[in-house]
C-alpha cells in the first residue's frame, strides 16, 4: 500500500515534467495524482474498474477544479497528473499488441473496454465541471 | 481607419494567443473561450472561432475578413497554456494594452522548456519504474523498467529531430523498449516481459490525447474530438506494433 502510494505520487509529478509543467505545481500534481490512485485502487475490487475510474477521476476533477482556483492556474495542468495513472495506456497498449498477433477477438474485447474507461475518465472530469459550475452559478463560457 | 487598424491587431492578438495555445495542447473549449475573452475585452463584442487541432478559424461580424492560421506542429507544453491563460485574464481585467499584450505573448511563444533533456529522460525513466510498481510488477524489475524507459524516451526524443514523423520515431522507439526488455529477461536481470513493457513504454502512450478526444466529443467539438482520437489510435498502434515487432525478432 505504502508503495503504491509513494510510486503513483511519483510517477505523477515526474510525468508532468514531461508536459513542462510549471516548477511550483509539481507537488500538486503529485498528490493530485496519488489521491485518484489511491481512490481507484480501494474501489476497483469491490465495484470493478470502470466505476472505480469514474469516482476516481471525479475526485481529481474536484481536486483540480479547487486546486485551479487556490493557486490561479488553469485546471488542465493538474488533471492531466491526475487522470495520468487512471488512463487505460496499459490496456490500449494490450489491445494493439493481440492485433498484431493476429487475436483479433481479443484485440476488439480489450479495445472497447479502453473506450470504455477512457470515456468513464471522461465523464467524472465533466460532473466535477458541471458540479464545479453549479455551485459557482455564474454563467461563463466554459463547457 | 484608426479604428480598423485597431480591430486588425484585435485579430492578429486573438488568433496569437489561440495559436500558442492550440500548439501547446489546450483543450479546444479552452482556446475558444480564450480568443473569445481577448476579443471582448477590446471592443469586439461579436466573434466567432472555430478551432481544430489543425487549423484555426477567427472572424468577427464586422467588415474585417476571417483569418485562419495552420498548426502543424502539436505538443504538450503546460507551461505555456498557464502564462496564455494568465496573460488573457490580466486583457480581460484591463491591465494590458494590445501593444504590452502581443509583446508578452511572443515572449511565451518563444520560451524554451523549463526542464534539460537530461532531466526530462531522466523523468521518463522514473515515471516508467514507478508505472511497473503501479501495475502489479515486483521491486527487481523496478532497475530494468527504469533503463528500458529512459532510452525509450530518449530515442524518440532523438528520432523526432532526424525524422519528422511521429509514427515512425514513435514505432521505433517501442522498438528500442522492446528490444532492451528482452535483453533485460534473456539476461536474467528482468522477469515479467509484459510488466516491464506496459511500465517502460509508458512516457509514449497517448493517454492524456485519448481522454481528451472524449471530452472534446462530449462538448460538442466532434472534429477535434474525433481527430484526437484518430491521432490518439496511431499512435497506440505504433507503440504495439514496435512491441510486437521487438517479440518476432527473438521467435
Amino acid at each position: 500500500m505504502w508503495a503504491q502510494l509513494m510510486t503513483s505520487f511519483v510517477a505523477a509529478a515526474t510525468f508532468v515534467i514531461l508536459f513542462n509543467a510549471p516548477k511550483k505545481s509539481l507537488l500538486q500534481c503529485g498528490l493530485v495524482g496519488m489521491l485518484g490512485w489511491l481512490l481507484y485502487i480501494l474501489l476497483r475490487g469491490e465495484v470493478g474498474e470502470a466505476p472505480a475510474v469514474l469516482s476516481a477521476s471525479l475526485l481529481v476533477g474536484i481536486l483540480c477544479q479547487l486546486f485551479a482556483r487556490f493557486y490561479r492556474t488553469p485546471v488542465i495542468i493538474f488533471s492531466v497528473a491526475g487522470i495520468i495513472p487512471l488512463v487505460p495506456g496499459g490496456m490500449a497498449y494490450n489491445a494493439m499488441r493481440q492485433f498484431v498477433e493476429n487475436r483479433y477477438t481479443a484485440a476488439i474485447e480489450t479495445g472497447a473496454e479502453t473506450i470504455v474507461i477512457a470515456g468513464a475518465i471522461a465523464v467524472g472530469l465533466v460532473l466535477s465541471e458541471v458540479l464545479n459550475q453549479m455551485l459557482r452559478r455564474r454563467p461563463r463560457g466554459q463547457m | 481607419m484608426d479604428q480598423k487598424i485597431s480591430i486588425y491587431e484585435t485579430i492578429e492578438l486573438c488568433l496569437l494567443a489561440g495559436k500558442i495555445m492550440l500548439q501547446s495542447g489546450a483543450e479546444t473549449y479552452r482556446v475558444e473561450d480564450t480568443m473569445v475573452r481577448i476579443a471582448t475585452a477590446f471592443g469586439l463584442a461579436e466573434s466567432h472561432s472555430y478551432v481544430t487541432p489543425t487549423a484555426l478559424i477567427f472572424s468577427t461580424s464586422g467588415e474585417q475578413p476571417a483569418k485562419l492560421i495552420r498548426i502543424e506542429e502539436r505538443t504538450t507544453d503546460l507551461h505555456k497554456i498557464a502564462e496564455v491563460n494568465a496573460i488573457s485574464r490580466r486583457i480581460a481585467s484591463g491591465e494590458l494594452s494590445a501593444r504590452d499584450a502581443k509583446e508578452l505573448l511572443l515572449k511565451a511563444e518563444s520560451a524554451s522548456f523549463n526542464y534539460t533533456l537530461p532531466v526530462q529522460i531522466l523523468a521518463a525513466a522514473v515515471t516508467s519504474a514507478c508505472f511497473l510498481i503501479m501495475f502489479g510488477g515486483t521491486w527487481p524489475d523496478f532497475l530494468p523498467a527504469l533503463l528500458a524507459g529512459g532510452s525509450g524516451f530518449a530515442a524518440v526524443v532523438y528520432l523526432h529531430r532526424i525524422v519528422q514523423v511521429k509514427f515512425f520515431s514513435e514505432f521505433s522507439a517501442a522498438l528500442v523498449v522492446g528490444l532492451l526488455d528482452l535483453l533485460f529477461v534473456w539476461l536474467g536481470f528482468g522477469r515479467e516481459f509484459d510488466k516491464i513493457a506496459i511500465g517502460s513504454v509508458m512516457p509514449l502512450v497517448p493517454g492524456l490525447l485519448i481522454t481528451n478526444a472524449i471530452r472534446d466529443l462530449m462538448a460538442g467539438h466532434l472534429v477535434s474530438g474525433i481527430s484526437k482520437g484518430a491521432d490518439a489510435c496511431l499512435t497506440a498502434f505504433a507503440i504495439g506494433a514496435g512491441i510486437a515487432v521487438a517479440i518476432l525478432f527473438f521467435h
